[in-house]
């Protein structure tokens, strides 16, 4: 039953697939293959990531992560944070869990929404995807305009919730 | 290629705990368990979401959509849809190339390309359930104006 629950999204939707595709055999065919492709892009990273990550929960000890990314760790933590998001691999849905590994372990608020924000625009593989497809110009005032802007936006965003939402967050992260 | 770094990364690292210490290997195994059942629910729903908006949406009709000619209108869809939408790169820049050389602009490209990678409406619950509503729906908010923002310059200088 829980597990109904949990996955009544993906009931759902897979039968609204199986209807396109007793409506309209080619459309839901190619729906099928193309999420059938997605399936396997994500089995092709999400295992290994969160094999690390589990490793890194239980091998790191938190004073480590806090020396590195913590509340007074300054501009390393901030470094750290871009290196980190910009070595990344994968969809946005990816960068959650090692977020929270990364909150759980006493990394600042700040820093680690700059970690996602340096995820969603200049992790390395699709800045050389993006320089290739879109060309050279493009993808330097991408990446010149998001650097800064999602720096800004971490800070103002640990500024503007309320501290106790910030502790809600570190708790749910106690539970990953 | 990422995949097979990954994979090699994690094995050896794997290894090496298992060498040093048993239990906590298993600890971390259960962990990342654990961490991929939570995750699974969302994810595979999301797939099945993207393969259906698009085997619905053929290439064609984005075309017309965000092709030549489409103007604002065109950079609004493009910034709703890419919002929405979570399409692997590996689709999406092939994509935004066709639709360049089909004579769109580089402004709904632009649009696409940015809240396609750092606006998500689709992973929005998963976000929620890892950080909070009002830091995730922030974060999603300000992002898609940074993609407004770069859409403008983008515009203006790449015309």
């Amino acid at each position: 039953m829980k597990l109904l629950k949990e996955y009544k999204f993906t009931i759902v939707l897979a039968f609204v697939m199986l209807g396109i595709y007793l409506t309209n055999n080619l459309v839901g065919t190619k729906a099928f293959k193309i999420t059938l492709t997605n399936i396997k892009e994500m089995l092709s990273l999400v295992p290994p990531i969160f094999v690390l990550i589990g490793l890194l929960d239980t091998w790191v000890p938190k004073e480590s992560m806090i020396k590195f990314m913590g509340q007074n760790s300054g501009i390393k933590g901030i470094i750290i944070a871009f290196l980190l998001g910009s070595a990344a691999a994968g969809p946005l849905y990816v960068a959650f869990p090692i977020a929270a590994l990364l909150l759980k372990k006493g990394a600042r608020l700040a820093y680690v929404l700059f970690f996602l924000g340096v995820w969603t625009s200049t992790k390395l593989p699709i800045v050389l995807y993006e320089t290739v497809s879109l060309g050279l110009k493009f993808t330097v005032i991408h990446i010149g305009i998001s650097i800064p802007a999602f720096l800004l936006i971490a800070f103002f965003i640990e500024k503007i919730i309320s501290q106790d939402s910030i502790s809600l967050i570190y708790q749910k992260a106690e539970l990953l | 290629m990422n995949s097979t770094i990954l994979y090699t990364i994690a094995l050896v690292f794997l290894f090496l705990s298992f060498v040093k210490d048993r239990q906590k290997t298993k600890m971390a195994l259960l962990k990342a368990w654990k961490s991929f059942t939570k995750l699974l629910p969302e994810v595979l729903a999301i797939m099945i979401f993207v393969g259906i908006s698009l085997a619905v949406l053929s290439p064609d009709t984005i075309s017309k959509l965000i092709g030549s000619e489409s103007g604002l209108l065109g950079i609004i869809i493009a910034l709703i849809g890419g919002s929405f939408t979570l399409i692997p790169s590996f689709v999406a820049f092939p994509l935004a190339v066709s639709l360049l050389n089909g004579g769109a602009g580089y402004a709904q490209i632009a649009a696409l390309v940015s809240t396609l990678m750092s606006v998500g409406i689709v992973t929005l619950p998963t976000e929620i359930k890892y950080f909070n509503k009002s830091t995730a729906i922030l974060r999603n908010f300000m992002s898609f104006v940074v993609a407004i923002i770069f859409t403008l310059v983008i515009g203006e200088v790449m015309k």
